[in-house]
């Protein structure tokens, strides 16, 4: 390799990085839809022309997009060349959010736009944006009983929303037919199509200054050497066969529990994942599409080994047997609202299990791993309007082996942050109760878990319709190394003068609540690591006098206070 | 003689610039000692001996203080106590979860106040303003008497939607200060009065932590001064960019975080005044980090959305500087996958760059620099403990250029055009993102090593001019003599502007505006001409991001403003939305003292200036540009005549910086002072 190769491959990388995380941050500082513009739900990168294998993706974009959307082209690229959908022009762009299709849940938006170079293709733009409502049974779309796909929502194959430039009026006006509180969606779609024009003429730019045969070569190259990075952390991993398990409380219909299964290899610098021996496809809305699964597991080895870059060639090591038979590998029409926030955490957490056991100082004990969605649908009679407020809210991370668990960490397939109390309160007719520390939620350890949120709240006027789509409601985050699991997750709802808990623990939808009525979450803390016995006694004492445990838990746990 | 002294503390130096106007005109004198860390006023003292002048000489000091960002940044702050709303006192430690990092799951967050010294009251203010339950003021009592027995220096009360209605924050205030010791007493409302209850409450801490540590620090200044006979005003530099007076500087204390990076951004605004230009890209490396910034039409950006550190929002009007991990210091390495790596890795200034002779072993962009030529390998035997050229040269042999398969040249070369590329990463982060084409700028170096680096920088961008500012180094003393006086004012509205009561508007940017007025009119005798800037911070219905708009003043019409905020967005997002209703979320007055200005062209003694460019030539040295080893004149800058042009490849070595002019590239100086390089 000559001496400009090097340098202009550090160049083409960070140059190709700076497209992907300009087109995330011009996506969510122009985005109406909350979930984007404050949570960050959305990613953006750059694909192949032939294979859409994954050339770049922003370095602010949600982790559980990070493999699926190669997958999301790839089946685009597939269709067209089948000819079931139109050839690429300048100026289009793909509107598709079919979970099968590489996708997630109907909720997610991916937008896909061909780049033209001298009149031929010379890769893929795309962006996933999580919209706020996309029609279906539960208003925000995390239905916790649907049985088949329809119930969830409006599902689009790829069709050309814009055509050479222009958006077509009428795929528009069917969208904005089938889904609630259209009337902003106009302004997602214009900052979704805007972001990928960003990048498109970022992106020009950069050809135009290394031409298009360097640019490709360099891409070809940095995926070679991704590769061999990734191969070169794996190679560190002690060879050996590495058990683990994961269980999801229920699928929202049918109320038993489902297990994940996960038998790690580790030979060589390859890392296999058999997931053999997992729950078949289930009733209710907790089935993984393929490509969620397959992301699953990267965006976990990538938590392990942050500092390796995304790309194609990153996952090459990695190998994932299909889990055919079994709920990780849902097909058609198997309903898949829950698969990526709840399912893809599962499976991340099977991922940590196996790992903490060959590298145990690398890797944290199991952190809260849900996203808790929390939708109130309702009408506003102060506003004359109807509304879907979402709260989402983080959890305990797992205590590792340099110190305890951080507190309301984001869910581990994403980096979105949840909204404050006082914009929440602003927009919607609820009133918090309180916003505070799940107080002993952490798992005992040397190391303790982190802890989780605990949040009460009223809704002020009218009636509405509360769903939840959470887990770990019936287990709580394990700890390893010896430290206790975390604090389960716990929902109830106070009406009538009684309390309500959910049969289903943490999945349950279109609860109806008048004015007056109190909805109350506690999330999980994370697992503990070590053994509690050799946590620092001062460190005991100080957690006592935060109120983080009462002394009675601190004897139960720790056996000293 | 009137004399003022612009001192600012830096991580390592201390700089110094005091003007004396006389009868004769002005004279400039400069110093430069290192920065005494446990106490910073014993540098600012020693700076002025080093001036060869007392105290007593001076007629003002405007002091720009790392101390307050330090102290943030080690987490050496006061004690605080918080009085809060019952249910949430939790706020300022669960945060708005995340994690320090996209990927890894590791790292810790501490809040700045422990959970044993966070108290709740009963009370409770709804959004929009009504009281749900009233406070209740024995409890605020009781939580007070509690915390001062626990030992707190200092408190923050902070209420849910108190910005709203601040009625119950400023009632517990007055119940706190009849108990509490000093007057060390922060409400949430009264630094921002913005929702947001974690970012709000956050700068709230912030300002409690620091405000014990300012108010002791700039105690020990004043009385220092004075004992050196010094009994006039001192101003302290703020993170807007503005002074403020030290009398006042102590109650917003948390305004002084970051002002270090704004007072250069300052600097560089009033030189570009003063050579009629009006856009530029500020460029100031030094050896860990790299702060940039824009200023557009003369005016810096300013952002309210600065985080200090991880979990640590300071939603405060500050001059937007994006600062990048990358410096001279930044370590250079081939990663495990054969790719060549600059940063994030810092040898930082210890042990520093191999070339600092203080044991360290890496090679950095510094050493590059020392291997090409582009920095003087001659001044290495003046450092202590000396290194060898060919000690960094077998660094980077042993490291770089072995594993790559280039040469050592090639090795260090690439290292350039790396770190040239991160740098590029930061510069379209504050031009391009925000709707700039970094090709209608000049860019601005500064700092030790931004003159280096900027003619390569400003090629990769396509910037057509460098500007190198006279001093380089003493750029942020620069920007204590030049920052004007200032005052933010910020309330929150959120209310849709087709349903705004205008005459509503008027009155509170009024209000604004008189508040603000009364503190800068302190300092009249500083000030030339006091400007009153309006603006509002708007968004389309059901966003969340805000956009700036300026007002024309505070007697505006629905339909102006409309206008000037669909333009606005525009600007920055190539999108119009008319079917979508715009809301005005604050408004936001900001008074500026102007301060007189003063001919920067005395900041080059006349004196020291050379006949003829060749008169100010030191000679040659070899330097390796364009993958060749080519023969660079070398020039010393304070002779260099104005006027004056050099063609690159050249070097300009001064006191404080040096500045590469690449081959192909023209120098001037023009009628300041300023190198002016056509790249």
């Amino acid at each position: 390799m000559s001496a400009i190769d090097a340098l202009t491959l550090a160049v083409v990388q960070a140059g190709l990085q700076q497209v992907c995380n300009e087109m995330d941050i011009a996506f969510s500082r122009s985005a109406f839809s909350p979930v984007i513009a404050e949570a960050d739900d959305r990613s953006d990168g750059i694909y192949d022309r032939d294979t859409g294998a994954l050339v770049a993706q922003g370095e602010y974009g949600l982790p559980v997009f990070v493999g699926t959307m190669q997958y999301s082209t790839g089946e685009l690229i597939r269709l067209i060349r089948e000819g079931r959908v139109g050839a690429p022009e300048p100026g289009d762009i793909y509107i598709v959010n079919d979970p099968y299709l590489g996708g997630t849940h109907l909720m997610d938006v991916r937008f896909v736009k061909p780049v033209f170079v001298d009149g031929s293709l010379f890769c893929w733009l795309q962006n996933t944006g999580h919209w706020p409502d996309i029609g279906g049974m539960v208003p925000g779309g995390f239905s916790a009983h649907a049985t088949e796909v329809e119930q969830e929502g409006l599902r689009l194959p790829p069709v050309k929303l814009f055509k050479r430039g222009a958006m077509d009026p009428e795929i528009f006006s069917i969208i904005s037919s089938n889904i609630r509180v259209a009337d902003q969606r106009i302004g997602d779609i214009k900052a979704q199509g805007a972001a990928l024009a960003v990048g498109e003429t970022r992106l020009l730019d950069l050809i135009a200054k290394y031409g298009r045969d360097n640019l490709d070569q360099a891409i070809r190259e940095i995926r070679a050497r991704s590769a061999e990075r990734m191969r070169a952390e794996i190679r560190g991993i002690p060879d050996g066969v590495y058990r683990s398990e994961a269980f999801v409380d229920s699928d929202g219909v049918v109320n038993e529990p489902l297990r994940i299964a996960l038998t790690m290899t580790k030979a060589g610098d390859g890392l296999t994942f058999d997931f053999a021996g997992s729950s078949p496809p289930c009733r209710g809305p907790m089935n993984s599409v393929i490509a969620t699964t397959l992301s699953s597991v990267y965006l976990a080895v990538k938590h392990v080994f942050p500092d390796v870059p995304i790309n194609a060639g990153t996952f090459e090591p990695l190998t994932v047997l299909r889990p055919e038979g079994t709920f990780l590998d849902a097909r058609y029409p198997r309903p898949v609202s829950g698969c990526a926030a709840e399912v893809s955490q599962r499976i991340a957490e099977a991922v940590f299990l196996a790992l903490v056991q060959a590298i145990p100082d690398r890797v944290t004990a199991a952190p809260a791993g849900t996203s808790g969605n929390f939708a109130l649908g309702g009408f506003d009679p102060a506003k004359d309007a109807p509304y879907v407020m979402y709260q989402i809210t983080g959890g305990g991370y797992g205590g590792n082996a340099d110190h305890d668990g951080l507190t309301n960490g984001c869910s581990t397939i994403g980096i979105s942050k949840t909204a404050p109390v006082e914009v929440m309160e602003q927009y919607y007719p609820v009133l918090f109760r309180r916003f505070a520390l799940h107080e002993g939620s952490g798992g005992a350890g040397a190391h303790r878990g982190g802890f989780g949120v605990h949040y009460e709240v009223e809704l002020l006027r009218g009636e509405a319709r509360a769903s939840f789509v959470m887990d770990h409601g019936r287990f709580g985050p394990p700890g390893v190394q010896g430290g206790r699991d975390g604090a389960p997750n716990v929902v109830r709802i106070h009406r009538d003068g009684g309390v309500f808990t959910p049969p289903h623990l943490s999945k349950d939808q279109n609860i109806a609540i008048r004015a007056g009525d109190r909805v109350e979450v506690m999330t999980p803390g994370g697992g503990g690591y070590g053994d509690p016995r050799e946590r620092d006694p001062a460190l005991i004492a100080r957690d006592v006098a935060r109120g983080y445990y009462t002394p009675e838990q601190a004897v139960a746990l720790w056996g000293r206070r | 003689m009137r004399r003022v002294a612009g001192i600012d503390v830096g991580g390592t130096f201390t700089d110094l610039l005091l003007t004396e106007a006389g009868p004769d005109g002005l004279a400039v004198r400069l110093a430069k000692v290192p920065t005494t860390a446990r106490n910073q006023a014993e540098g600012v003292i020693a700076a002025i001996a080093a001036a060869e002048r007392r105290p007593a000489d001076l007629d003002l000091v405007i002091h720009g203080t790392t101390a307050t960002t330090n102290a943030v940044l080690e987490r050496k702050t006061a004690k605080v106590g918080l009085v809060t709303t019952a249910g949430f006192r939790d706020v300022l430690e669960l945060g708005r979860r995340t994690r320090p990092k996209p990927y890894g799951l590791f790292g810790t967050f501490a809040p700045l106040i422990p959970r044993e010294l966070r108290r709740e009251v009963p009370e409770r203010v709804m959004a929009d303003g009504t009281v749900r339950t009233p406070l209740d003021e024995d409890a605020v009592r009781e939580a007070v008497r509690a915390l001062v027995a626990e030992g707190c220096e200092a408190l923050v009360i902070h209420f849910l939607h108190a910005y709203a209605n601040p009625a119950h924050e400023l009632r517990a205030g007055a119940i706190a200060r009849e108990s509490w010791p000093n007057a060390y007493v922060t409400l949430g409302h009264a630094l921002l009065s913005e929702f947001r209850e974690y970012e709000r409450g956050t700068t709230a801490s912030v300002n409690a932590a620091v405000q014990p540590i300012l108010d002791r620090y700039v105690a020990r200044l004043q009385r220092e001064l004075r004992e050196g006979g010094f009994s006039r005003d001192l101003l302290v530099m703020n993170g807007n960019g503005g002074t403020v007076p030290a009398s006042h500087v102590v109650h917003e204390a948390a305004k002084t975080v970051m002002s270090g990076p704004a007072s250069g951004v300052m600097a560089a605004a009033a030189t570009l005044a003063q050579t009629g230009l009006a856009n530029a890209i500020t460029y100031d490396m030094g050896g860990t980090s790299t702060d940039v910034a824009l200023i557009a039409g003369g005016v810096p950006e300013v952002s309210a959305e600065l985080t200090i550190d991880y979990g640590l929002p300071i939603h405060l009007p500050m001059v937007d500087v994006h600062t990048v991990g990358a410096g001279g210091g930044s370590i250079a390495s081939v990663n495990r996958a054969g790719m060549l790596q600059v940063g994030p890795e810092s040898a930082g200034s210890e042990p520093g760059p191999i070339g600092y002779g203080r044991g360290g072993t890496r090679p950095t962009i510094t050493d590059a620099n020392l291997v090409l030529g582009r920095l003087d390998p001659a001044r290495l035997t003046a450092v202590r403990a000396g290194v060898s050229l060919d000690a960094i040269r077998d660094a980077f042999a042993r490291d770089l250029a072995g594993p790559l398969g280039m040469s050592v040249e090639e090795a260090a070369a690439a290292v350039i055009r790396l770190g040239n590329v991160h740098m590029t990463g930061a510069i379209r982060m504050v031009s391009l993102s925000r709707g700039y084409d970094p090709r209608d700028f000049v860019l601005f170096a500064f700092g030790g090593a931004g003159p280096l680096h900027a003619v390569a920088l400003a090629r990769e961008l396509g910037i057509p001019e460098v500007l190198v500012p006279a001093r380089p180094g003493l750029t942020n003393a620069l920007g204590c003599l030049v920052a004007d006086l200032r005052q933010d004012r910020v309330n929150t509205l959120n209310r849709p502007l087709d349903g705004l009561d205008m005459a509503d508007l008027r009155a509170t940017l009024e209000a604004q505006a008189a508040d603000a007025l009364a503190v800068v009119a302190e300092e009249a005798d500083e000030i030339d001409e006091t400007t009153v800037r309006y603006g509002a911070d708007m968004q389309f219905r059901g966003q969340t991001h805000l956009i700036r708009v300026a007002l024309p003043g505070p007697d505006i019409t629905r339909e102006a403003m409309q206008a000037l905020f669909e333009d606005a967005y525009h600007k920055r997002f190539q999108v119009r939305l008319p079917e979508i209703r715009a809301v005005v979320v604050n408004l936001v007055t900001s008074v500026i003292g102007r301060r007189r200005a003063f001919p920067l062209s005395s900041l080059l003694d006349p004196a020291a200036r050379a006949g003829t460019v060749e008169d100010s030539r030191l000679g040659a040295r070899p330097l390796y540009a364009d993958g060749r080893w080519q023969e660079a004149a070398v020039y010393a800058r304070e002779a260099l005549p104005f006027g004056a042009r050099i063609e690159g490849p050249a070097v300009v070595q001064q006191v404080d910086a040096t500045t590469v002019i690449e081959p192909g590239a023209v120098a001037t100086v023009d009628d300041i002072g300023n190198l002016r390089i056509r790249a």
